[in-house]
């Protein structure tokens, strides 16, 4: 047996071109910044460099449904591969929100933003099996794999989700795939914010087929999936009046009105259970994602998160300059700075999209 | 040992948290892979964050290796001591600090027990989901830095997915706070880095783990199929039928047998392997899945397909499994334990090259395996009293590794690398993934003090590998500068 037949990485020829370009950029010490579909370029702070376009490195599909696990070329479409899931009654099941139909699978890795079901069917990371990288020397290498468990080498695939793209470009992601559940209903519930936060918290104590919450304006939504019968018996006990699933298609891609404003839209992580925020905010993960569009001081929201045991991200509606991740202990920040520079050590990607300096 | 850093260990610990006599560091000379031993130069078993921090620090000064240790179950060697370093036991760091049950987590230090924080919770009506078969023993610090499994993992996930935050000592006496009890916290994901990396990254001083509610109702179907292949393509006609199973094993006639005599499960002697499909959830859901599975095993050539009549039968028809380790070391002097993972499809091929490999270097091979992820643990069964007999079942589990990979699966799918498969990661990785890990090592350990020389073998090591396997007279890594 040959040792070293797997040892090859191989690289086709938009691979080649992008290496190239890679290298280039490391010759000028000129740094690139990433562009896929651009569906999330609102997300971040702006960062300055040359476009490095990505999206046409696409398709290229492996997919197995009995396996299920999806490989594909970073540039492929969302569109393309959820259409494919879907005929073969699979899903990602950390549904990603696409924000226009643009976006891609290596854009929904760099940005890590999951979707309603993500508390219950785990979120894009948790999927996420494996990547082809082009790190910041020019090399390719192949991180994670095509397999459920696999504890070879650190762990640096899981490491690019939510990196904005500032550890390197994404050339090919394999991502963990699901069946779609035979049968998914929504409930609707008329309460006030107190009492449909304890309702949340006393259903996330039973075993419920639950699979996605929204709280806003006086209504509580519960969506649940899963067998018929077991959606059945779940109605049967919750109560409650029918509504539409179609909900969570428009929480997902913020087309709901709350979503419709000018002000900062803040987007709080928080422990399921933590208290009411001030404000009007729409509530979903089943009270562990919390979104308040206001002009207040970006301190007073941080501290809020804060003193809720989570932390704030300023989503949309902003100049892009100030910062807009929470910002890091001294000690955490300094570790960032060591880990980018171990993968991108002349600071070529996406410099500053995450964080100043990073 | 440099007298000026035994002083600094005795002004920090308590006499009895430092062990420094031969005989009272002979049990730390090993892990769960007991083949490797090695005395350390001491044991500290701090019992408080500050004293584990002071250890650290004294380390660093004096330039000493530390390898930090859980309940030491370990089966790849990622606990063994070094000649010249100290052993950090976490065994007194064995407290369950704080059990929400409201947001579903639990703060634990690590040295608590995997299946203690799952009793501990129980009242609550919740448990923590991977389920390693040493629960009953390991440690959850030492499932965090190996990232362990256990038979639940298609459904419920393996470490990675069920832990939210940790507290981590840097070799320089840090503490870092990593994740948080919020989901998917700002930053790089450290906590994915963190988990699995054996050792080499941080020593995990505390942990955050998610709870599960307990589902309404487990049941086990117990299928029997005259070939592998068979059994093979049930399980992923299962899985394609859209049922997703909360466990999914699959066990070769040896390991049947060897189960079947040792527990008394009740398996069907005969067959050529059966799987064992559990299905949890709500009750009206899970009865409607036993009908479905029942149907799709007997139209994948199921001979026979039973249903656990109740719990304690569950239990029986699961303790086979469990017990398949300690029921092959029945019937074998010794025993070698593989961990590959490999893409479903590949199963029945590499099943038949296995039993290929098996008659090649006449030693028996017993398949317990993980269906539903992957996860093969072929068991190589030798005599380490016959001489070349240890030799000959490494150089088979060498090759089965690298079957593993070359059909695009991994070396080691939840036991980790550790010493033992240093060389089989060779075949794994390039030397720029190799560089690249070693490169992150520094990130956070720049003098390479913790763990070192596990988990990612060097630049050199796989140069010296790869020279031993020349074949066809083409030299490997002809790129690699020689060293």
């Amino acid at each position: 047996m040959d040792m070293n037949k797997h040892l090859r990485v191989t690289v086709n020829r938009m691979e080649t071109q992008l290496i190239d370009r890679v290298r280039q950029a490391l010759t000028d010490r000129a740094p690139l910044r990433i562009q896929g579909g651009g569906s999330k370029a609102f997300y971040g702070r702006a960062c300055l460099g040359e476009p490095l376009d990505v999206s046409g490195h696409a398709g290229d599909i492996r997919y197995e449904p009995s396996e299920l696990v999806l490989t594909a070329r970073a540039g492929t479409k969302l569109s393309e591969i959820e259409a494919l899931l879907a005929a073969n009654n699979q899903m990602l099941p950390f549904e990603p929100p696409h924000f226009s139909p643009g976006a891609t699978l290596g854009g929904m890795v760099a940005a890590g933003l999951s979707g309603p079901r993500r508390p219950w069917g785990g979120s894009v990371r948790d999927a996420v099996l494996g990547v082809k990288l082009l790190n910041g020397r020019g090399e390719v290498l192949r991180l994670g794999g095509q397999v459920m468990k696999n504890v070879a080498g650190y762990d640096l695939s899981r490491l690019m989700v939510g990196a904005l793209g500032t550890l390197g470009v994404l050339l090919e992601v394999s991502v963990k795939v699901l069946p779609r559940p035979a049968e998914e209903r929504t409930l609707v519930f008329e309460l006030d914010a107190a009492t449909a936060a304890a309702r949340q918290i006393e259903w996330g104590r039973k075993p419920l087929p639950l699979s996605a919450t929204l709280y806003h304006a006086g209504r509580l939504y519960a969506r649940l999936s899963g067998s018929a019968q077991g959606v059945q018996a779940a109605r049967a006990a919750m109560g409650g009046e029918e509504s539409d699933n179609a909900l969570w298609a428009e929480a997902r891609e913020q087309t709901l009105r709350f979503f419709q404003t000018q002000a900062p839209l803040w987007r709080f992580s928080l422990p399921a259970a933590a208290p009411a925020l001030p404000g009007e905010a729409l509530i979903e993960w089943g009270g562990a994602l919390r979104w308040i569009a206001t002009d207040e001081p970006a301190e007073a929201i941080r501290r809020q998160a804060a003193e809720r045991g989570g932390h704030a991200t300023l989503f949309r509606n902003h100049d892009g300059t100030g910062a807009v991740f929470h910002p890091l202990p001294a000690a955490m920040l300094a570790l960032h700075q060591r880990v980018k520079l171990a993968l991108d050590p002349h600071g070529l990607f996406n410099p500053g999209r995450l964080y100043q300096g990073l | 040992m440099n007298p000026a850093f035994l002083t600094a260990l005795r002004a920090t610990l308590p006499a009895h948290a430092l062990l420094i006599e031969a005989e009272a560091l002979r049990p730390y000379e090993c892990d769960g892979l007991s083949a490797y031993r090695q005395v350390p130069l001491a044991v500290c078993l701090p019992e408080t964050l500050e004293q584990a921090q002071a250890v650290l620090r004294i380390c660093r000064e004096h330039n000493v290796p530390v390898v930090a240790r859980g309940a030491g179950t370990g089966l790849s060697g990622g606990a063994l001591p070094l000649a010249d370093g100290v052993v950090l036991s976490l065994a007194r760091f064995n407290r369950i600090l704080a059990i929400d049950a409201d947001n579903r987590l639990a703060r634990v230090q690590p040295g608590v027990r995997n299946l203690a924080i799952s009793e501990a919770v129980a009242a609550y009506g919740l448990y923590y989901a991977p389920d390693p078969s040493s629960q009953i023993a390991c440690s959850i610090g030492g499932n965090v830095a190996e990232n362990s499994g256990g038979v639940h993992c298609l459904k419920y996930g393996l470490t990675v997915h069920n832990v939210l935050a940790l507290k981590v000592l840097t070799m320089d006496g840090e503490l870092l706070d990593i994740g948080a009890a919020s989901l998917d916290s700002p930053g790089y994901d450290l906590l994915a880095l963190m988990t699995g990396s054996e050792g080499l990254l941080g020593v995990v001083v505390e942990v955050t783990v998610k709870l599960l509610v307990k589902p309404e109702r487990a049941q086990v179907l117990l299928a029997a199929f005259a070939s592998v292949e068979t059994a093979g393509a049930a399980v992923a006609a299962v899985i394609g039928a859209g049922i997703l199973p909360a466990g999914l094993e699959m066990m070769d006639n040896l390991s049947i047998r060897a189960a079947e005599d040792f527990v008394h499960a009740g398996y069907p002697v005969d067959a050529a392997a059966i799987l064992l499909c559990e299905l949890d959830g709500a009750n009206a859901e899970v009865s409607e899945q036993i009908m479905a599975v029942r149907e799709v095993l007997f139209s994948a050539g199921a001979t026979e397909v039973r249903t656990a009549q109740d719990e304690a039968q569950r239990m029986k028809f699961w303790a086979g499994r469990k017990g398949a380790f300690p029921a092959v070391g029945r019937i074998s002097p010794d025993y070698y334990c593989m961990d590959g993972t490999i893409p479903r499809q590949h199963l029945a091929r590499v099943l038949k090259r296995i039993g290929e490999l098996s008659a090649q270097y006449g030693l028996r091979v017993a398949n317990v395996f993980h269906a539903g992820d992957g996860n093969l643990h072929p068991l190589i069964l030798f005599d380490a009293n016959q001489p070349g007999e240890m030799k000959k079942a490494e150089d088979f589990g060498t090759d089965i590794l690298r079957l593993c990979v070359e059909v695009g699966g991994t070396v080691t799918g939840e036991h980790g690398i550790g010493v033992e498969k240093l060389d089989a990661a060779c075949s794994q990785f390039t030397p720029e993934e190799l560089a690249q890990f070693h490169a992150i090592k520094a990130a956070f350990d720049p003098a390479g003090l913790l763990n070192p020389g596990k988990a990612v073998p060097t630049l050199h090591r796989c140069a010296e590998m790869g020279r031993m396997h020349i074949q066809g007279g083409a030299l490997p890594f002809p790129e690699l500068p020689r060293f």
